[in-house]
């Protein structure tokens, strides 16, 4: 289990990246924490001609508030993320994703941008990002663009992002202080994808539902938006909520599979209750403080 | 293919090679630098037997390109014991608690725990069975690696890690 042949750089910046990006014409894969690659490296089932290593470049590492929001470096690594206070102050739905991602040893060097940018279907981070309203930011030597996380994934390891665009930052909204955060994911073991998850955000302003971000992993092709529950949801007070009834509408928005872990069935089965549990226990610590 | 020359200081001693870009750092500790205490278990990342320390954080080594770790500091379980012999307080819990039996998989669990409650440092038994998550063991049925999690973590462990007695 070696890795095929490949020749390596190490850029320094973000544009000296997008050149070699450019001039590879699809033959390159960029290296960001290498805690997905690395395997499908050694499995042979990526054998890219040229690796472009892009730890080296520090305009693409750090955390930073922005107007309205927070800007995050993709280089971030996951471990950075989790002790980081401005996220645990402003994204604690993001932080929890975080935590579920891998293990110890693989968020020391995985990063943010990187399981942002794979599209994995079952991860936490795509569909955290779709939750929270994420925007991704790309470069290329044609130019730049933002793209909304709802619009960035198109399958399992597919995304809009053409081969010679890099992922410069992901921008998170603020939600309102104090908003509902909404995480669960059930595996079969610590570290494993998520069979079933979900993420969310809920913004609430005199008692009522301003704004909501719902998204699902692992329950579909690509992180699954629950659109139908989030309008459900928007202009409710909060005391009014019916979790099961929120639930439902946000299972019709999935597309599960059958796979050796699980039946599609058993996933919207499990994704409801989970989803109405998560919802119910997030409103019952809200009312209680 | 690209080969590339590189310099990492190993357990304190500086190692110059020269690698392909492919060949992992696990590779390279273990073929060029004859540090064969790092296990190669599954070599795509679940296993958790080659996990050594760069810069002091635990990792897959098995993940991470030679190439990547050119200028880095990296710590394997030949680094931890003094040279006299004495055996580093993680290795020793492990002992006490008999928390291996083949050993294939304990470099990289002595590894783990060393990256948390080494020196200086006291992890909870909460953190290092989060942070053992990462390591299969087909022995021991992980109980007594808890024992000694258990042992790292209590309070006059840290007063010993710290240089003090209580």
């Amino acid at each position: 289990m070696k890795p095929a042949p490949f020749d390596y750089v190490a850029p320094t910046t973000i544009d000296e990246a997008c050149a070699i990006l450019a001039e590879a014409h699809g033959g390159a894969t960029v290296l960001a924490g290498g805690q997905t690659l690395l395997p499908l490296l050694n499995l042979r089932m990526s054998q890219p001609f040229i690796l472009v290593d892009i730890n080296h470049i520090a305009g693409l590492k750090g955390i930073a508030r922005v107007d309205g929001g927070t800007l995050i470096g993709p280089m971030t690594r996951q471990c950075e993320a989790i002790e980081n206070t401005a996220l645990q102050q402003h994204l604690p739905v993001l932080v929890e994703a975080v935590r579920h991602i891998g293990h110890h040893q693989t968020r020391n060097l995985g990063t943010i941008g990187g399981s942002v940018t794979l599209g994995e279907p079952a991860a936490e981070l795509p569909a955290t990002a779709v939750a929270l309203k994420a925007t991704i930011e790309v470069r290329s030597i044609r130019g730049s663009r933002n793209i909304p996380a709802a619009d960035f994934y198109l399958g399992p390891y597919m995304t809009v992002l053409e081969e010679d665009e890099l992922v410069t930052g992901i921008r998170f909204p603020d939600w309102s202080p104090g908003h509902i955060t909404l995480f669960r994911e059930l595996a079969q073991r610590p570290g494993d994808f998520a069979l079933v998850g979900l993420a969310g955000a809920l913004s609430i302003e005199s008692g009522k539902v301003a704004r909501a971000g719902l998204a699902w992993f692992g329950m579909g092709p690509t992180p699954m938006r629950a659109r139908a529950a989030e309008q459900l949801l928007l202009g409710q007070s909060v005391h009014e909520i019916d979790p099961q009834a929120v639930a439902a509408a946000a299972i019709n928005d999935t597309a599960p599979f059958d796979d050796q872990h699980a039946s599609a069935e058993y996933r919207r089965t499990v994704g409801a209750r989970l989803f109405a549990s998560t919802l119910r226990e997030a409103i019952r610590v809200r009312e209680a403080a | 293919m690209s080969t590339h020359t590189v310099t990492m200081t190993i357990n304190g001693r500086r190692h110059t090679g020269t690698v392909e870009a492919r060949v992992s750092l696990a590779d390279f500790l273990r073929d060029q630098a004859g540090y064969t205490g790092v296990h190669l278990g599954c070599e795509h990342g679940v296993c958790g037997a080659c996990t050594v320390l760069v810069e002091g954080n635990a990792v897959r080594s098995c993940l991470m390109l030679a190439v990547q770790a050119d200028g880095a500091g990296v710590t394997t379980v030949e680094g931890l014991a003094a040279a006299d012999g004495t055996l580093h307080r993680v290795q020793e819990a492990l002992m006490n608690e008999h928390g291996l039996q083949c050993g294939f998989c304990t470099p990289g669990i002595v590894m783990t725990m060393a990256a948390l409650s080494g020196e200086g440092k006291k992890a909870t038994e909460t953190e290092l069975l989060d942070a053992l998550s990462g390591h299969l063991c087909r022995c021991t049925g992980y109980q007594g690696i808890r024992r000694a999690a258990q042992q790292l973590a209590k309070p006059e462990a840290m007063d010993t890690a710290n240089g003090e007695q209580s």
